[in-house]
């Protein structure tokens, strides 16, 4: 018999039952709530007269339209001045004492993104199955957890059966060898991944990054892979358990210690794939061709790197994706063969469950120590993924030389990765962003977004426009000492 | 969940691919926590001229003249024909609820994401997988004919068009079973409630770090 991968692992040890029609029942360990697709499913348990199944799986914090400006964060919910968005966030409070499932609240220090939070509490785990509203709950798979997001629908289901219906996905693994230019970083592998395969490419599949490149990466780089499977069309995205993974989860606080550490950890060393493990589908990318990523359309697959030019629809393969890119540019308001580095900017955001774990902020700050923010730029921040990360920055300064460079240093949430709060694009304003979704609108009506890394945002608030992180002074300098050490 | 057995609809079409949900239904409006109401502000930014807010009234908005389902001739659709990959992006269950309340109960398509998928059979709405070549040409067939309705029948998988030719499509049986019925989800799973507490019973035995919760620590 042939090996199994390590989703096959995953999703046998949770398979509570399985239908003749290949529907199956999947036992879920751990959901995360947040107040956006939350409310409606809260809601129905209660027209149904349902209780949860096992509380103490659930664990709750509000971050989508919570503001992040220290003036509306310090009164706590009373602060919001949006009314909807206030409702929104007390909805959320309300249905959590009234369930009694744990929540980190507006103003508590471990309040943050989900993703952001999940891990850092430790409430993550290999071998979990973990489920959340939310599309971006393939961040957890760094993990070698099965994790993805669902629809409130489905928070409602798992509420009340502490179970989701769900199909056997099929198996694919992408492999990153060899090793990562300086200056480049997991943003830049995930968006490189995604203009390979496409937005679709992942549709029906559970990717496990594997290769010596990924393994390379801190368990802050890996969650930064697995948040994007989601834009490469898979809701799951997994990375094997190595030491990496062991030595993060050590010590955090719903981690097990003592005896049921050492057991759990024996039982984590399994979740890798067997080596005669059989994918249905193998991507191999070299890391040592991977560039800086930025992207120049309203998809993102629509990404090239720092060297590279907009596309020119006229050579687009067919009509579809002559339209396509060509509407997007149209959006976009760029000419067909323009320089990235002439992208001229207006924002730059840097946060978002996909970049703004300590690791990425350590890394835009270094970019940005002693510089200013160009005068072209009309707002630059910086929004931490959650207060303990705000705390963490703090104490070793980064928030100085942010705010000395002139950027904002912001409270947590998501922020300006979806603009559900009051940090948003202009009709036409380019942003370089952090976050993960470059669609039409998703940072304001109108707003243009270019996803990149932490520190090719930093580097283009400094410079107004795109430009190679690699040359980029101190940066550049810090990478070459790096690799000649 | 309302059933679906059978439809006849007025076609509209969408041709564009990649459609996000941030399209279908434009964060601003996920503020509400209803289930109701999102149609009006069904793909807002491509219907409307302006910037919507929630909660407004639209009847004094601007729209705009050349999304299709602002054209007279689509009024009253409850089928949109789509392009690939239609529906990726978030896990927002707001995108179906939008597309029922506006009075979708059909969306055909070479391909849909994953998690709309799912999230669109829970709300009664059968999204039906046609390959490429056939959606390109119900295209120019819905561009071509005004009124152009689809039969669209779901116990038996198959679409009719105007000119009597049949369109097998394929769908899971257990999604089929559930739209046909009207069934919920939740109370299917927990007639295997004693299942489920078998499991994690075991599972609580083999792995009972999974069972930690943070207020133990
Ligand atoms: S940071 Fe952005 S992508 Fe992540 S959970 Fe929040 S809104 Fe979603």
């Amino acid at each position: 018999m042939a090996g199994q991968t390590l989703y096959d692992k995953l999703w046998s040890q949770h398979l509570v039952k399985e239908r003749d029609d290949g529907t199956a029942l999947i036992y879920i360990d751990r959901q995360l709530l947040h107040e956006v697709t939350s409310p409606q499913a809260f809601e129905g348990l209660r027209l149904a007269g349902r209780k949860p199944w096992r509380i103490d799986a659930n664990l709750a914090t509000p971050d989508h339209n919570v503001p992040t400006t220290l003036k509306e964060r310090a009164e706590g919910n009373a602060g919001i001045e949006d009314p909807v968005s206030l409702i929104q966030v007390q909805t959320l409070d309300d249905n959590c004492n009234e369930f009694g499932i744990e929540e980190y609240r507006i103003n508590d220090p471990r309040q943050g993104i989900v993703h952001v939070v999940g891990p850092e509490q430790g409430a993550t785990l290999p071998g979990m199955t973990v489920v959340c509203g939310d599309s971006h709950t393939a961040t957890h798979g760094a993990f070698a957890a099965l994790a993805h997001g669902i629809g409130t629908s489905e928070v409602e289901h798992v509420l009340a059966t502490q179970c989701l219906l769900a199909q056997k996905m099929k198996n694919m693994q992408v492999r990153v060898e060899g090793k990562l230019g300086a200056g480049v970083t997991a943003k830049d592998i995930v968006l490189a991944i995604i203009g390979r395969i496409g937005t679709a490419g992942g549709t029906g599949y559970a990717i496990e990054f594997a290769g010596s490149a990924i393994r390379e990466l801190s368990m802050e780089g890996r969650m930064t892979v697995c948040n994007m499977a989601i834009e490469a069309g898979a809701r799951v995205g997994l990375i094997a358990v190595d030491d990496t993974t062991i030595d993060y989860l050590r010590g955090r606080h719903y981690a097990p210690a003592g005896e049921q550490w050492e057991a759990a950890v024996a039982d984590w060393r399994e979740l890798v794939s067997d080596a005669d493990a059989a994918f249905d589908k193998v991507v191999t990318l070299e890391a040592s061709e991977i560039e800086p990523q930025v992207s120049w359309g309203t998809s993102p697959e629509m990404v090239t790197g720092i060297g590279g030019e907009v596309p020119d629809p006229a050579e687009a393969a067919d009509e579809t994706a002559r339209t396509g890119i060509s509407r997007a540019l149209e959006y976009m308001g760029l000419a067909p063969r323009q320089k990235i580095t002439d992208i001229r900017l207006d924002k730059v955001f840097i946060g978002s469950c996909t970049n703004s774990r300590i690791e990425d902020l350590r890394e835009a700050a270094r970019v940005a120590r002693g510089k200013k923010v160009a005068d072209s730029i009309k707002l630059a921040m910086v929004v931490p993924g959650s207060g303990l990360v705000k705390r963490q920055a703090e104490e070793e300064g980064l928030d100085k030389i942010f705010l000395e460079a002139g950027f904002e240093w912001r409270e947590p949430g998501c922020s300006m990765c979806l603009a559900m709060n009051a940090d948003k694009l202009g009709a036409g304003e380019h942003c370089a962003s952090t976050s993960n979704r470059n669609f039409e609108g998703r940072q304001g009506y109108g707003g243009r977004t270019h996803l990149v890394s932490p520190a090719m945002a930093a580097a283009a608030a400094i410079a107004g426009h795109f430009v190679d992180v690699r040359d980029f002074g101190d940066a550049a300098n810090d990478a070459t000492q790096q690799q000649e050490a | 969940m309302q059933k679906f057995e059978r439809l006849d609809g007025l076609v509209a079409p969408l041709d564009r691919a990649n459609v996000d949900t941030d399209l279908i239904i434009p964060k601003q409006f996920l503020k509400s926590i209803q289930r109701t109401g999102f149609g009006v502000n069904l793909f807002d930014e491509l219907r409307y001229l302006d910037e919507g807010q929630p909660g407004q009234d639209v009847s004094n908005r601007p729209l705009n003249p050349d999304f299709v389902l602002n054209q007279p001739r689509y009024q009253g659709a409850s089928v949109l024909l789509a392009r690939q990959n239609f529906g990726c992006g978030s896990s927002r269950e707001h995108a179906p609820w939008a597309l029922a309340d506006f009075g979708f109960r059909v969306v055909i398509a070479p391909s849909f994401a994953d998690i709309f998928y799912n999230n669109a059979f829970k709300n009664g709405i059968l999204l039906i997988t046609l390959p490429e070549s056939v959606v390109d040409r119900l295209f120019a067939e819905v561009e071509a004919t005004e009124g152009y309705r689809l039969d669209v029948d779901l116990e038996q998988q198959r679409v009719i068009t105007p000119s009597g030719e049949i369109l097998g499509f394929s769908v899971d049986e257990f999604r089929k079973h559930c739209l046909l019925e009207g069934l919920d989800d939740i109370g299917i799973t927990l007639q295997n409630e004693d299942a489920i507490r078998d499991f994690e019973k075991k599972h609580r035995e083999a792995r009972p770090w999974l069972f930690r919760d943070g207020a133990q620590a």
